[in-house]
């Protein structure tokens, strides 16, 4: 897994080119958490080239956006295609984020 | 008559290894035409669920000890055998629900109940505290 990382005003885009997995989350986590040290408090991660995510992943997500909404700001989520669509529903995590159809409609939410 | 392919692999306790491991069975279950979404969604995820289980549980993250993952697959089903070197674990004393709003919130706690939501069978092999075997059938 490979991440791009770009502000858009005060919005910092991750996406994701990969799985987001055990053996690679420790990769975004740090780079969230880097960030929220230098003042960004709004997130979207596009998983628009993303196939799965294991529990991991999953994990990683719920931790920084606790984190982001302490701080008053949020995590949220774009582009995901129906299997992890249905992860989120079947973890229930789905009533737990805000998930965009696409990157510009998770822009626009914040 | 129903043909069975097996896979047979001995990998030291490192994380990043498990990705090329869950893909050469996923291609072995595309072989035999299981439904995509099983391929996309179900056998990914749990398997890589076992085999982080059983490196990080099992063997308590020693990169000295290996994890054995043995896959039989065919045209009726997938099984999976998961099995660590560690001082082996109880699967069933990690059966918290994630998903009830008191453990929504939680970073941990959701892999097993994904191996259970996404196989059809799981469970430890008879005798053995080390050993965790994934059954899935073909649709």
């Amino acid at each position: 897994m490979t991440l791009d990382a770009n502000l858009h005003g005060d919005v910092l885009v991750i996406a994701l080119h990969g799985q987001l997995i055990v053996g690679n989350r420790q990769a975004l986590k740090q780079r969230v958490l880097d960030d929220i040290e230098t003042g960004t408090r709004k997130v979207v991660v596009d998983f628009a080239n993303t196939g799965y995510i294991d529990s991991s992943g999953l994990g990683v997500l719920v931790s920084l956006a606790k984190r982001l909404r302490e701080l008053g700001g949020d995590l949220r989520l774009a582009n995901l295609n129906a299997d992890l669509r249905t992860l989120f529903e079947l973890t229930k995590l789905d009533s737990l984020f805000q998930i965009a159809d696409s990157r510009e409609q998770a822009l626009a939410s914040f | 008559m129903v043909s069975t392919s097996a896979l047979d692999f001995r990998i030291p306790s490192d994380l990043a290894q498990i990705e090329a491991i869950v893909a050469q069975v996923v291609h072995r279950c595309r072989e035999c035409r299981f439904d995509a979404r099983l391929l996309s969604l179900n056998v990914p995820v749990a398997l890589t669920e076992a085999i982080a289980n059983a490196m990080l549980r099992g063997n308590g993250e020693d990169a000295a000890k290996e994890v054995r993952i043995r896959a039989e697959v065919s045209e009726v089903r997938l099984v999976v055998e998961v099995e660590d070197e560690g001082e082996g674990f109880d699967l069933d004393a990690c059966a918290a629900d994630p998903t009830t709003p008191e453990n929504l919130e939680r970073e941990d706690g959701r892999g097993l109940f994904l191996m259970r939501t996404l196989m059809d069978e799981v469970v430890q092999v008879e005798g053995s505290s080390h050993v965790v075997r994934l059954t899935l059938r073909r649709r």
